[in-house]
């Protein structure tokens, strides 16, 4: 499992980490090793999906208990912004895949940008869903360059902007939170609430599993520079593109669950 | 063994893996950071036995409540309260705790004991061996699964210091959502929950990868002994029901901290959800309580009768078949709560579970059928396994079929019924494993006639409690209450006797695993003539496990072709010459 630099001097000192890797002394060979690590991290995944299941089914029930709550919870979702994340984390997986192919074929160099592009392509997405989606729905304020602002030109009240203007308040839009401090005073259906609470469930936990996978990302990124992965071994940045094309994957549903059906 | 000073200087694991690496704290620093499977099972077996002594003490305290039913009398004294605070006015408070002491009770016997039981104990010391492997396939993974646990374990006995938990183990929502507010005392026992589920998942993973990745050569899946079978399917449950429970916690405390409302009927929610999530898991999680205890009855009943497994193929299908099974029966634990179709459809569902359950324990007594069989210790408890999880399954029908479960449910029959499948299913299988596999484990036999003293004592004391209360249950007292009328006072006061009894077994027991380890005679290498591979392996087992690349040359129970590996029969139960007439006869 850890990388065991050879103690002797000599020619294999100019090896790079990855092809000095020694496997775990119970597997046979590194292969082995590989495909074993593999398979473990698909069944991780399939825990996750599982994970998400539960969301899925209680939006599916409340769904079809409360369709009109379901559509006005819709409603004020703006599909352009969670368009652009989907496209946005879309980027992300194929960047993400080319990185493991440039470590396959020993294009470090290469394969370590695309890491950062991924990594920065996690970082836009959680930005756009935290400033972008949950702050106005949360507390009302606008930041001042959202382009969606301009639709509620009407009902911006310049005395309660904040940060020199950065922040702009939108009277009436905010209150869209989760649980206590849902006060939302326009909802039209008793359930509304209960959308918001699926809403917030899926996308947060969904908005930690990107987290993780920047986490796993930035390591693979650091560790590449000592040279840990190359066609030889990068087993751990193998793992890494997997678990982020189910985060990627789990947000292909969420979106048009939550954005497109009404 | 060998001498500990010739060994530890190598450090090439030839030496047992018991052997001290050091003073005090280097061992201490050893075994806490180490990734060896048979140092993590041994720790998981003590923290199990640890938490199953908490346990205990709860369920002894229940019972000692239940002696009496509570009374008020016309002077305002009350009666039949154990833990009443001093000068109460009213019966409520000492209810209360009691409420929380049976909490207390399921809570750390299911997601502490039972669950993780025999898969993170005996599982992890003895499947790498028992496949010829040098250890699990994530070494670290293992290691820190158990630090999980022991992280959860503590978040969930820490809502007891701060006041304990009245919810029942279920956790069923609103009042799960709405109770115990001071301190976030529920909210420390699901996240306790919610955290196990991780080292759950965690084991399940690793030994999945481990059966279809480490296999010795010449090992082929039905050469494999069906302990791994049952391990195997038990994991693949753990993995796929686990994150369930995982996000229905999550939901819960979302709920208790946010508000969110997904179980909430105020906001539209709705608490049978929480019941179907919960179940979804927890019925499945049920199997994975059961099936690594029938995985050790095959492989105890089949080496301490000297006789091939009856059925090998039947018995392994049977386990991935309840695996299989497992996931459609959920809906049986809320027929009161869904429409009548739901119900006659999960209750015909639910008689699925039986056939491949009746497949496993009509394979074992066919086992049995002109066996040699040696009345040792482990073989006693498979017999009781036998005995006790007939019954218990049996008495799952009644409580299975709509028209007897709407008298039975929530009834003392239901609690009857599954402490004769957990208790007496898993309990005295993870009895039968532990004295089967002991000297395996430290090398060190154990003295077999007090063994079996405490074998016949648990026997009894489980008998007097828990039979006791399928008559309870059928006269209609209900499970979870503090107080009954006067009639139901003779059973339960057999009940409590019967738990004493019980008590003293352990206790038995205790004392010979204690005596084995301080003093016990050495054990030989093989000393049930066992044909799998762990016996290969020295007792205790090298650092390395094998001394040699273990090559899978016979399937796991041929002893109509095979001679055990390093046995030597002159202190088996049962002589020897009669042993080899017995083979001769077959």
């Amino acid at each position: 499992m850890t990388t065991m630099p050879s103690n002797k001097p000599g020619a294999s000192d100019l090896l790079p980490l990855w092809a000095r890797y020694r496997h775990g002394h119970h597997w046979r060979t590194k292969d082995e090793e590989f495909d074993a690590c593999k398979l473990g991290f698909w069944l991780f995944l399939t825990t996750e999906v599982l994970l998400f299941a539960g969301i899925f089914v209680a939006y599916a029930i409340f769904r079809a208990k409360f369709p009109e709550a379901w559509a006005e919870g819709s409603k004020s979702l703006d599909w352009k912004i969670g368009g652009f994340n989907t496209v946005v984390l879309l980027i992300s997986s194929y960047t993400m895949a080319l990185s493991i192919y440039c470590f396959q074929t020993d294009q470090i160099k290469r394969a370590q940008r695309l890491l950062l592009i991924t990594f920065f392509c996690g970082l836009a997405f959680l930005v756009i869903k935290l400033g972008f989606e949950y702050m106005p729905k949360w507390t009302g304020y606008f930041m001042a360059f959202d382009p969606a602002l301009s639709h509620y030109s009407a009902n911006i009240d310049s005395s309660k902007a904040m940060l020199g203007g950065l922040l702009q308040f939108v009277e009436g839009y905010g209150g869209k939170a989760p649980g206590t401090w849902f006060n939302y005073a326009f909802a039209e259906s008793k359930q509304v609430p209960l959308w918001w609470s699926v809403y917030y469930s899926g996308t947060a936990i969904h908005a930690l599993h990107v987290v993780i996978g920047m986490a796993m990302i930035a390591r693979a990124y650091v560790r590449s520079f000592k040279g840990h992965y190359g066609s030889g071994h990068y087993t751990y940045v193998e793992i890494t593109g997997l678990y982020w094309h189910l985060v990627d994957l789990v947000w292909i549903f969420l979106f048009p669950l939550l954005y497109l059906i009404h | 063994m060998g001498s500990a000073a010739h060994n530890h200087d190598h450090g090439h694991g030839h030496g047992s893996y018991l052997t001290p690496k050091g003073g005090f704290m280097t061992t201490v620093f050893d075994w806490a950071t180490t990734v060896d499977h048979k140092k993590i099972g041994v720790m998981y077996l003590f923290a199990i036995l640890f938490m199953f002594f908490l346990g205990g003490l709860a369920a002894i305290a229940v019972r000692v409540e239940l002696l009496e039913p509570v009374r008020v009398a016309a002077d305002g004294v009350i009666t039949g309260q154990l833990f009443a605070p001093a000068d109460q006015k009213a019966v409520g408070p000492g209810n209360e705790i009691y409420n929380r002491l049976f909490t207390l009770h399921g809570a750390i016997m299911v997601f502490m004991v039972i669950v993780p039981s025999i898969p993170a104990s005996l599982g992890n010391f003895f499947l790498p061996l028992m496949l010829g492997a040098k250890d699990v396939a994530f070494p670290r993974l293992n290691l820190l699964s158990w630090y999980i646990y022991v992280i959860g374990s503590i978040f969930a006995v820490s809502s007891i210091i701060l006041g304990g938990v009245d919810t029942g183990w279920t956790f069923y929502t609103p009042y799960s959502t709405t109770t115990g507010n001071e301190f976030g005392r529920v909210i420390f026992m699901v996240m306790g929950a919610f955290i196990l589920g991780f080292s759950s998942i965690l084991t399940g993973l690793n030994f999945i990868v481990t059966v279809h990745k480490l296999r010795a050569p010449g090992m082929g899946w039905f050469d494999m002994p069906l302990f791994v079978w049952a391990v195997y399917s038990s994991a693949i449950i753990q993995v796929l029901a686990t994150p369930v429970i995982g996000i229905t916690l999550l939901l819960l405390t979302f709920e208790r901290v946010f508000n969110v409302g997904i179980f909430d009927p105020k906001l539209g929610g709705d608490p049978v959800l929480f019941q179907h999530f919960f179940w979804f898991y927890s019925h499945p999680v049920v199997y994975v309580m059961i099936l690594p205890g029938m995985g050790i009855i095959s492989d105890v009943l089949s080496v301490h009768s000297q006789k091939k497994i009856f059925g090998y193929r039947a018995i392994a299908y049977s386990s991935l078949g309840i695996a299989a099974v497992s996931f459609i029966v959920w809906g049986h634990h809320m027929f009161t709560s869904m429409s009548e179709v739901a119900g006659v459809v999960f209750s015909g569902l639910t008689f699925l579970v039986a056939i491949p359950t009746a497949v496993k324990v009509f394979n074992w007594i066919s086992t049995l059928y002109k066996g040699s069989i040696a009345l040792t210790t482990p073989m006693l408890y498979g017999l009781i396994f036998l005995f006790l999880f007939s019954i218990g399954g049996l008495t799952g029908l009644p409580l299975g079929t709509l028209s007897t479960d709407l008298h039975l449910h929530d009834s003392y029959f239901v609690v009857a019924h599954f402490h004769y499948v957990m208790m007496g299913g898993t309990i005295m299988a993870l009895l039968a494993g532990m004295h089967h596999w002991w000297p395996k484990m430290f090398g060190r036999m154990y003295n077999e006639f007090w063994a079996k003293v405490g074998a016949i004592t648990v026997f009894v004391g489980f008998n007097l409690t828990f039979f006791t209360q399928f008559f309870l249950g059928t006269q209609g007292m209900p499970r979870r209450y503090a107080s009954y009328i006067d009639e139901f006072q003779i059973y339960h006061q057999i009940s409590t006797l019967g738990s004493l009894i019980l008590f003293l077994g352990f206790v038995i027991h205790f004392f010979v695993f204690v005596a084995s380890l301080a003093s016990g005679r050495k054990a030989e290498q093989n000393p049930w003539g066992g044909l799998t591979m762990e016996w290969e392996a020295a007792s205790p087992p090298t650092e390395h496990n094998f001394d040699h690349e273990p090559l899978c040359k016979h399937g796991p129970y041929d002893y109509d072709t095979t001679v055990p590996p390093g046995w030597d029969p002159k202190d088996y139960p049962i002589p020897a010459e009669n042993l080899k007439a017995a083979k001769e006869a077959h």
